[in-house]
């Protein structure tokens, strides 16, 4: 009965033939570790917002007047409301935990590197989106600091010479932050960005799936067809797509052998989130900001006016630099380099594990620096903030400079040819 | 891999503590250790709050009979005891107040309060109803440690009383109110109390069920490593 089912839709559209090709034969290394997971758990979060999103749209008023009031119904009167807000806003901060910890995965094992730069580059497309979906979203709740938060990141826009005040005004849809602000930035954040966001991630999965996984080693489990002895190639049933084409070794199916491994992970992580959720939602003031708990009063600034945590990083590069226009510059720099990694890297071996040790003091400095930034983009502004936020700012585009130096000719260890158990 | 993670953590934790060493003082709160399962805490916080508070700062996003529900009372002793014109019992807690002439006449319109306690914090709630002292050079003849130049009066006067600050900053004890320090501590913790509740209607009901979610959760992550390990006995 099911066969004949599955047959007849499979004629019609070919729902076996993806599920293979993508999952249940889709050849993945055998030796993903813990820092693998954060692929799979960023996908669970972003169905997450997608559906509280949608849940929390059905009781939220896109309107200046009524937008705060909306959210305390919603926290008071909707049933479990303050479930769905919480697991949204949670959700938000879960969210760049897992993408920045995909990112740091991908810099150590030089997932970026080719054949892989596309994937990269999407990947890096997603977290640029990711980022005007969050700051979209932190308006809307009509807070005070989602007022002032947006006010500021706005008005970098107003550094860029001759145009910046009409582009100001453009964005705004008013000369100050207002309600045509608010329903423009809901318009964006509940239907334009969730829409690219999908269909990047999408075309992520579609990257990956072509030029297949890379692993903790960086050694390429697809070999040249003909190359290896079917007794050393893999066991198990390969979708003939990655088949025809090369002999697969040292990798298993992606079902079920990491879709188990990867509910274990969910399961861990979701330890992690539903603890914070509900006995600390505001994340210590971190994932919601206490000024938000005041409506938006365009004459009342906060004391401290910061972005939310993951805005951190990026926005200590404005402060750092005394002129608005070029910390607006170091700011979009920081993410620009960041697309132009794969072509900073002139290395051939991959993993961290094989390359120099140069490498990897370049690696750790470069992950101190960039904590150092986001805990100061989190902080006031002091002189001794904002040195010590120069030195970490120059330790962040020194990473690029001093790996494009040191790969070309880098002394490496031998990766070896297969991974072994 | 554990050697990159180490010097990670060393070096967060040094460059931690120099901001903390860096950071300028701040006011000193006094706990409050406010209880919001004591229903009668909350129930002599929401009387006070009606007879005190109430006229000047709304709670204009909670109902009458959701604070009802909550704290334990019938309605019709609700409505008898905690309503005093005429609103229905779905009605949100608010005021007649103008808010123009509120302006005019302290300074500032008086600020809803309904989510005070999460924008300053119970503590700062506990510390600042305790913190108003003498000081004739203000409208009201009071001011606070706390709130510097805050256009309220102390409406509380009549039973606390009113200390005052010499010119070294010395506190002398309220005088001359209606109630002991302890009681006044005690009125004031159980309003503390119930600005909590009304912050956060629903904190009781969120950390019981996340006892649950997370009891469940550990069972699942227990299951689905096991799961786990069987598949993985193939490739091992």
């Amino acid at each position: 009965m099911l066969t004949n089912f599955m047959a007849w839709i499979d004629e019609r559209l070919p729902v076996t033939e993806a599920w293979n090709k993508h999952v249940a034969q889709y050849p993945a290394p055998k030796n993903f570790n813990f820092w693998y997971l954060f692929g799979s758990l960023a996908m669970l979060v972003l169905v997450n917002q997608i559906i509280t999103g949608i849940w929390l749209t059905m009781s939220y008023e896109p309107s200046g007047d009524g937008a705060f009031a909306s959210i305390e119904y919603i926290m008071r009167d909707v049933d479990y409301g303050w479930l769905l807000r919480y697991m949204h806003s949670t959700g938000a901060s879960a969210f760049f935990v897992v993408v920045y910890l995909h990112m740091v995965r991908g810099l150590m094992y030089g997932s970026y590197q080719k054949p892989r730069e596309l994937l990269w580059i999407f990947g890096m497309l997603i977290f640029l989106v990711l980022m005007a979906e969050a700051f979209m979203g932190y308006l809307l709740p009509w807070g005070n600091m989602s007022y002032w938060g947006a006010q500021v990141i706005i008005s970098l826009f107003g550094t860029i010479p001759i145009i910046g005040d009409d582009l100001t005004l453009w964005i705004r849809g008013d000369y100050v932050i207002s309600g045509a602000t608010l329903n423009r930035f809901f318009a964006l954040h509940v239907i334009a960005l969730p829409l690219v966001l999908v269909i990047l991630v999408f075309l992520h999965i579609l990257a990956l799936h072509e030029v297949g996984s890379n692993n903790p080693e960086g050694t390429e489990i697809k070999k040249k067809k003909g190359t290896v002895p079917v007794e050393e190639q893999s066991k198990f049933t390969f979708h003939k797509q990655y088949t025809e084409k090369y002999d697969i070794v040292d990798a298993i199916p992606f079902h079920p052998y990491y879709s188990v491994k990867d509910i274990l992970g969910v399961a861990g992580f979701l330890i992690i989130f539903c603890w914070v959720m509900f006995f600390a939602p505001d994340g210590g003031g971190y994932f919601i900001e206490a000024p938000n708990f005041e409506p938006a009063n365009s004459l009342k600034t906060p004391e401290h006016i910061v972005p939310v945590w993951y805005f951190g990083p990026f926005f200590t590069f404005v402060r750092i630099v005394p002129d608005p226009l070029f910390g607006t510059m170091a700011m979009f720099g920081a993410i620009i380099v960041l697309f132009l990694l794969p072509w900073f890297d002139r290395g051939v071996v991959k993993s961290v594990r094989y390359r120099s040790k140069w490498h990897l003091i370049n690696l750790i400095q470069f992950s101190i620096c960039f904590i150092v930034l986001g805990v100061l983009g989190t902080m006031p502004a002091t002189p001794l903030a904002n040195n010590i936020g120069t030195i970490a700012a120059f330790g962040y585009f020194g990473f690029f400079v001093a790996l494009w130096v040191y790969s070309k000719n880098e002394k490496c260890k031998p990766v070896p040819e297969r991974i072994s158990n | 891999m554990k050697n990159l993670i180490k010097v990670l953590t060393f070096g967060i934790m040094a460059f931690l503590s120099t901001l903390a060493l860096a950071a300028g003082p701040s006011i000193s709160l006094d706990k409050a250790n406010n209880d919001l399962t004591d229903k009668e805490s909350l129930k002599n916080g929401f009387k006070t709050y009606i007879n005190y508070c109430l006229g000047c700062h709304q709670l204009q996003y909670q109902r009458y009979n959701r604070t009802f529900t909550d704290l334990g009372i019938e309605e019709a002793d609700g409505i008898e005891n905690y309503m005093y014109t005429g609103e229905k019992p779905g009605d949100h807690i608010t005021n007649t107040m103008p808010e123009k002439q509120a302006a005019a006449w302290f300074g500032t319109a008086p600020p809803d309060l309904t989510l005070e306690a999460r924008l300053r914090s119970p503590d700062w709630i506990y510390t600042y109803m305790r913190s108003f002292y003498m000081d004739s050079k203000r409208p009201f003849g009071v001011n606070n440690t706390v709130f510097k130049d805050v256009g309220m009066p102390h409406v509380l006067q009549d039973l606390q009383g009113v200390s005052s600050i010499d010119e070294h900053g010395n506190v002398t004890p309220a005088m001359g109110g209606s109630l002991t320090t302890e009681e006044y501590d005690i009125l004031i913790r159980d309003l503390t109390n119930f600005l909590e509740y009304v912050g956060e209607p629903s904190k009781l009901e969120r950390e019981s069920m996340g006892v649950k979610v997370l009891i469940f959760l550990f069972v699942f992550f227990i299951l689905a490593y096991f799961l786990k390990r069987e598949y993985w006995k193939d490739i091992h």
